[in-house]
């Protein structure tokens, strides 16, 4: 089974089998990533151009990197280095680079939404890179696949994800894939970070960290976002870092098999103490690596054929 | 695609027979090669792995050591990809010896137009500097596209371009023939 779907803009929207399709081509992928000479065909002659109006290294990187060892031509647009400085809708801004006949735009935005606008408004594939406090469906699929690689399925684990639930799209996003793969989820954070009603998305909720910790096979702490940080949401970075960052004593609760993620960058000392972010049960940095599999699956799959509707 | 129903026109080998054409082609390779030293084995995804770890239990038994077998995925080489509708599924390679100064040979079930063998031979350059390659196949059916041939064919078999042939192998489909088929009409 393929992926027939122009875009990717959520996890929201997909079907398991998609899920598992992306996953496997992923695992296909990472074989390329251990040879000398990191290129393949497959994306010849086909554009990417990378909208990252938003400050990212990881996914930009990743995708970059995704897209060159398939020999697709990468291009690299930058909020700063972009007309959108000069005032240019984003609507414009993506009507001129479609002008330009890419095959595919990846887009990271600080907006909610600005992915599916995109995808209605162009031709070619989009990818959302991550939305405002939306998704960010490349990252839940590579923590997928980390999580997959190390555990040998998904169906039936337990994960605990720690932190500012409320702004994360990455926690939407992964909450999202999580409950379509048969996993059970739990969220903990202060309560001004946990969104009301999150319970309906099939999470249940603890308020203290120890307490969602006991027993999880996964444990996911979030980057505590300042820059989102509108109102006083904590009432210092010391507390939450003390009620709610994953220390060596907090960890002593947990499984003795136990994976720990960041979705990074790590706020060392805030959500993460450094022992634990360098420590043996942190995968990490095999997140990042995982990143440009999951990245090249998704280029290969909605624009390595030709597609359905053409 | 519209579905084409698919009639068997004739069975052209039997599993006897196809034991038969992989004991000769493993005997042929160990004596062009003069023996097994430096030999490997790259089955092209699905059959041809199959048919590659069967040669290679052949070697063995001639040569007294074990050759390597790998597999390889030629999908993102083929240089159809850009016309498929839907991306094919990816099964991976998985080559797990070096193919730098070894003498590879090449194993699938069909030689047909010779485009699956120009997307491996790519694929395989593309992990190292093979001492040399070479090419076994059960069935050359004809219809080259390009100008490939095989060092070793089980079977060589005459064939309209509507016929199709079919190798069904006990790995994958229970039991071990090859059939010619042509469409309904």
């Amino acid at each position: 089974m393929g992926l027939t779907r122009k875009d990717l803009l959520e996890i929201r929207s997909l079907e398991p089998g998609e899920i598992q399709t992306i996953l496997d081509t992923a695992v296909s992928m990472k074989e390329i990533a251990s040879r000398e000479i990191k290129k393949v065909p497959a994306l010849r002659g086909k554009t990417v151009v990378n909208l990252f109006l938003e400050p990212s290294t990881r996914t930009r990187t990743s995708f970059e990197i995704a897209g060159k060892w398939l020999s697709a031509d990468v291009v690299n647009v930058s909020g700063s280095s972009s007309s959108v400085v000069k005032g240019e809708t984003l609507i414009d801004t993506a009507r001129n680079i479609e002008a330009m006949s890419p095959d595919c735009v990846v887009i990271r935005h600080a907006a909610s939404g600005a992915a599916h606008m995109l995808a209605r408004v162009l031709r070619c594939s989009v990818v959302n890179a991550g939305d405002g406090m939306h998704e960010h469906p490349t990252q839940a699929l590579l923590d997928l696949l980390t999580i997959r690689e190390k555990r040998g399925h998904l169906d039936g684990l337990s994960v605990a994800i720690v932190g500012d639930i409320a702004h994360s799209r990455v926690a939407r996003s992964n909450i999202a894939g999580m409950r379509k793969m048969g996993m059970s989820v739990t969220v903990a954070g202060p309560p001004t970070l946990i969104p009301p009603g999150v319970e309906e998305l099939g999470v249940k909720v603890a308020r203290r960290l120890e307490d969602a910790l006991r027993d999880v096979d996964v444990i996911m702490m979030l980057r505590l976002q300042q820059e989102r940080m509108t109102a006083n949401y904590i009432p210092s970075l010391r507390e939450y870092s003390r009620l709610y960052g994953l220390s060596l004593e907090k960890l002593r609760g947990a499984r003795d098999d136990v994976l720990i993620m960041h979705p990074g960058p790590v706020n060392r000392g805030i959500e993460m103490a450094p022992e634990v972010a360098d420590g043996p049960y942190s995968v990490i940095l095999e997140q990042v690596a995982n990143g440009v599999a999951v990245r090249m699956a998704i280029l290969y799959l909605l624009i390595g054929a030709k597609g359905t509707e053409a | 695609m519209p579905a084409m129903t698919q009639r068997e026109k004739a069975q052209v080998l039997d599993e006897p027979g196809i034991d038969r054409a992989l004991t000769r082609i493993a005997h042929e390779i160990v004596e062009r090669a003069g023996g097994t030293d430096g030999l490997a084995l790259v089955g092209i995804r699905t059959r041809g792995v199959s048919l590659a770890r069967r040669i290679a239990v052949r070697l063995q038994a001639i040569g007294g050591h074990p050759v390597p077998v790998g597999a390889l995925d030629i999908t993102l080489y083929r240089d159809d990809l850009s016309l498929k509708g839907e991306a094919p599924v990816l099964r991976g390679t998985d080559i797990p010896f070096p193919v730098s100064d070894k003498t590879i040979v090449l194993v699938d079930d069909v030689l047909y137009t010779g485009r699956t063998i120009r997307a491996a031979l790519d694929a395989i350059i593309d992990l190292g500097r093979p001492r040399m390659i070479q090419l076994a196949v059960l069935v050359d059916r004809g219809h080259r596209e390009l100008p490939i041939r095989a060092d070793y064919v089980g079977k060589n078999l005459p064939t309209a371009r509507r016929e199709a042939v079919q190798v069904l192998l006990h790995e994958h489909d229970g039991q071990d023939r090859v059939v010619i088929q042509e469409p309904d009409a």
